[in-house]
């Protein structure tokens, strides 16, 4: 990766009371990459999501994007420097339409519309992932998989520099999944940075510029999706240590 | 910002009903009924006040006579130095900041702290009055003499009921309006978006807040002798909350829709069984969660829509 460092992690820790979530983590996020996230159950990959987007503070150490200190700072502002995300358990609203879900994402953040101007940008978000003629629905009336489409145009109409997306093809037939990965390309060639947690190996492989491994907390390997998927620890974190 | 020709339409409408209903004090014989006309305005008011904060965020305030209390004291204890005008003036400003305090102090927290929090505040700033009366004062109440009858009471509650639904009207098509919506639908969604959360709970409370004082300034001079426990009334903050609940929240003209038939019932009550009064508001507050949780608008708006698409289907 020649590009520029964007996202920087440093030595972050989180603890909830005794337990360590995540233990002294660092890595880099590049400028127009697909980072993976990866890692088994309770590795700490969500938690480690919630600490870039601002759900939750750091314990210890930082993260910093452009030379600006993310950690300090609460969430909304996070947001407002660029970065957007999806949720592991889809947050729409499901009492609003599906079209003020989408513009609640381009009004008080790193974009600031209003009016006309903001309906048609939000109409084109959800074109953007593939929902045509359900703007004016009920959210509570889409399927899970379509409500997970309104939760990414959402976060796309912010604008964002980042996206963070937790586990955003879960779910997808294959069909769908060819689709979705297609989509989430499409972000990078935008110009974006997308950081992704993912169980879907596929999605991995086809995706990732980069992988970044976690178990029980700790960094135990990175590098492209081909290295880490190879590399014994990874193999031994995921599958135990009989596997041959 | 644009107004379509729909609004223009509405607010011509309803400026000719506000100025109907400002003939009513004319209507001969007029002086029996606005003892009852008097309090179902009063409670439009603070209903529809009380609405435009807890009804989108859902957190229900009991505050309604903490703010009530402290404007009709504001216009009792200012009534002999300062002009009346500049006393309603006062009272709002003084409700908007112990909203501002309570609401900075309460609202990070989660709904049901809220909830005792505002019931304690009434009863806090009750009991710090009467202690300030017994030992400072001299005397258990105060005196408020002017020359105001009902009727002027009566239209001062209808202007300020006007102004409320302005109010209510521009913060519903602002992005502090489609903020809290945003917010009561899920907070961390909010934040994620980049909304000032606290900031703009706290500035829809202070609104409510403030009209709730300038609501207990017009009506002082009503109760002519005014004391704590009646100005810091806790019935008061849960008659509001019922009658908005029973009115239904999401619309703006939701309250008036339970403040009407309830402070009529009341009135009924009131007069015919004094001594159940708690027991049966404490019915009624189970009936209205339980059968119509969406409030009497909830019911004709779905009416509506039902209604709507029945005829969307017969055009087909």
């Amino acid at each position: 990766m020649s590009n520029a460092v964007l996202l920087e992690v440093r030595k972050v820790v989180k603890r909830f009371g005794g337990l360590v979530a995540i233990n002294g983590v660092s890595f880099d996020v590049h400028e127009h990459e697909v980072l993976g996230l990866i890692g088994p159950n309770g590795s700490g990959k969500t938690t480690m999501m919630n600490l870039i987007s601002g759900a939750l503070p750091a314990t210890d150490g930082y993260i910093a994007m452009d030379d600006k200190l993310l950690t300090d700072l609460p969430t909304r502002k996070i947001a407002r420097a660029g970065i957007a995300r999806t949720f592991q358990l889809v947050k729409v609203i499901p009492s609003m339409t599906v079209l003020e879900n989408v513009m609640a994402g381009a009004v008080f953040g790193h974009k600031k519309l209003w009016g006309h101007a903001l309906a048609v940008y939000a109409e084109r978000q959800l074109e953007r992932v593939g929902l045509f003629g359900v703007s004016h629905k009920p959210t509570a009336d889409l399927t899970y998989i379509d409500q997970k489409r309104v939760e990414l145009a959402r976060a796309l109409a912010s604008d964002p520099k980042v996206i963070l997306l937790d586990e955003w093809l879960a779910g997808l037939n294959p069909t769908e999944l060819q689709t979705g990965i297609e989509l989430i390309r499409s972000l990078r060639d935008d110009g974006r940075t997308v950081i992704l947690v993912e169980h879907v190996m596929d999605a991995i492989r086809s995706l990732c510029d980069r992988c970044v491994v976690m178990s029980t907390g700790n960094i135990i390997a990175q590098g492209t999706p081909a290295d880490v998927l190879a590399d014994p620890q990874v193999i031994e974190a995921y599958l135990g240590e009989d596997y041959e | 910002m644009k107004l379509t020709r729909t609004d223009v339409w509405r607010g011509v409408a309803i400026l000719a009903v506000f100025f109907v209903l400002a003939w009513l004090p004319a209507v001969p014989g007029a002086d029996g009924w606005l003892s009852i006309v008097v309090p179902i305005t009063m409670y439009t008011v603070l209903a529809t006040s009380w609405a435009i904060f807890s009804g989108p965020t859902h957190y229900v305030s009991l505050a309604t006579a903490a703010f009530f209390g402290v404007g009709s004291y504001t216009l009792a204890l200012g009534l002999e130095s300062v002009p009346y005008p500049l006393l309603l003036l006062m009272a709002a400003v003084l409700g908007g900041v112990l909203a501002a305090f309570v609401g900075w102090a309460t609202l990070r927290l989660s709904g049901v702290y809220f909830v005792i929090f505002t019931l304690g505040l009434a009863e806090l700033i009750r009991q710090v009055f009467t202690w300030y009366q017994n030992n400072m004062g001299g005397s258990r109440g105060s005196y408020v003499f002017t020359d105001f009858t009902d009727a002027h009471i009566y239209w001062q509650l209808l202007a300020l009921a006007l102004l409320v639904y302005l109010v209510g009207w521009l913060i519903n098509r602002s992005r502090l309006g489609f903020a809290i919506r945003i917010i009561g639908g899920d907070e961390s969604v909010a934040k994620h978006s980049g909304i000032n959360v606290a900031w703009s709970k706290i500035v829809l409370f202070m609104v409510s807040g403030s009209v709730a004082a300038v609501v207990g300034a017009i009506l002082a001079p009503r109760f002519v002798y005014i004391e704590p426990a009646m100005a810091f009334n806790p019935q008061l903050s849960f008659m509001v909350v019922i009658m908005a609940l029973l009115g239904g929240t999401q619309r703006l003209w939701g309250p008036l829709m339970g403040a009407i038939p309830f402070a009529l019932v009341w009135e009924i009550i009131a007069s015919n069984f004094p001594a159940q009064t708690t027991l049966l508001m404490g019915l009624a507050f189970l009936l209205v969660v339980f059968y119509i949780p969406n409030g009497i608008s909830g019911v004709l708006l779905r009416w509506y829509h039902q209604a709507r698409a029945r005829q969307g289907v017969s055009h087909e």
